[in-house]
């Protein structure tokens, strides 16, 4: 990847109630609701902007510094 | 702001439908889509497809919440999101919905009579005669009551944690969320693992 973001968005599967919401205003497309389980980001989508993590109604994204 | 989707403007099915049952109950029938629909997605082919974009109740509190801005957007409190909340939630929908069910059998043999009430929160009786005037089947009748009564409910529930939380906060306890959630993890075989 070229120009990778510093920050990427991390979700706390277990308590993702798939709802879907994140999906819905990433502007990038990198979530997908993984098997109507979990919502999943493509890290190499991810721009870190914090969008769904304040969209999320269980609050359960985080936006952290990239390993 | 992302471009709408047709889908966005599905919160309209909720309003025409709590509007219907103010005309004629039977209408309240036709909440049974919002019912099955989601348990096709779910069972069929283990999405969630229909809470991710087609409920037309999501859309509301999205719309009402997020586009309008009645949401005060903060984080709901951690016993809301838990399992056991989550569950005994659903456990109680469920059990709420099989007294419901009983009560429709209690008209259709005739054991109990036809009650023209919408009962809000599971306790409080609504007049709502205005919106029948007879003619179908009694048990009939009292399904639409009932099942009317669940969804207004439910609506107000879902408002009100819209209201003082984020705004599809409903969709955190909602228990069609929570019941196609556990069929899809199900059939997904979904391990208790986190993020990678
Ligand atoms: S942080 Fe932004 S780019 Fe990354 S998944 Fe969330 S909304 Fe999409
Ligand atoms: S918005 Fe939150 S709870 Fe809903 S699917 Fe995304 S991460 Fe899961
Ligand atoms: S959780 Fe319930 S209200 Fe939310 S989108 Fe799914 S079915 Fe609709």
């Amino acid at each position: 990847m070229a120009n990778q973001s510093k920050r990427h968005a991390v979700v706390d599967t277990m308590l993702c109630v798939a709802c879907g919401a994140c999906m819905e205003v990433c502007p990038r497309g990198a979530i997908t609701v993984w098997k109507g389980s979990y919502s999943v980001v493509d890290d190499a989508l991810c721009i870190g902007c914090g969008l769904c993590a304040k969209e999320c109604p269980a609050s359960v994204i985080r936006v952290e510094d990239r390993p | 702001m992302k471009k709408s989707h047709w889908y966005n403007y599905l919160w309209i099915w909720s309003v025409v439908y709590f509007a219907m049952g103010f005309f004629h109950i039977l209408f309240a029938w036709l909440g049974l889509i919002s019912f099955f629909l989601p348990l096709i997605f779910a069972v069929g082919v283990g999405s969630k497809g229909f809470c991710n974009r087609y409920c037309d109740r999501g859309q509301l509190l999205r719309a009402l919440g997020g586009q309008k801005g009645f949401s005060r957007r903060k984080d709901v409190p951690d016993w809301m999101k838990s399992k056991a909340f989550r569950y005994g939630f659903l456990a109680f929908f469920m059990a709420m919905f099989a007294n419901m069910l009983c009560m429709t059998y209690q008209v259709y043999t005739g054991a109990a009579e036809l009650r023209e009430t919408v009962t809000l929160f599971w306790s409080i009786p609504v007049p709502w005669s205005f919106a029948y005037a007879g003619g179908a089947e009694p048990w009939a009748a009292q399904f639409a009551f009932g099942f009317y009564s669940m969804m207004l409910t439910s609506a107000i529930l879902g408002i009100l944690t819209m209201l003082a939380y984020k705004p599809r906060s409903w969709c955190v306890y909602c228990p069609m969320g929570t019941m196609t959630q556990m069929i899809c993890r199900m059939k997904a075989g979904a391990k208790k693992e986190s993020n990678p």
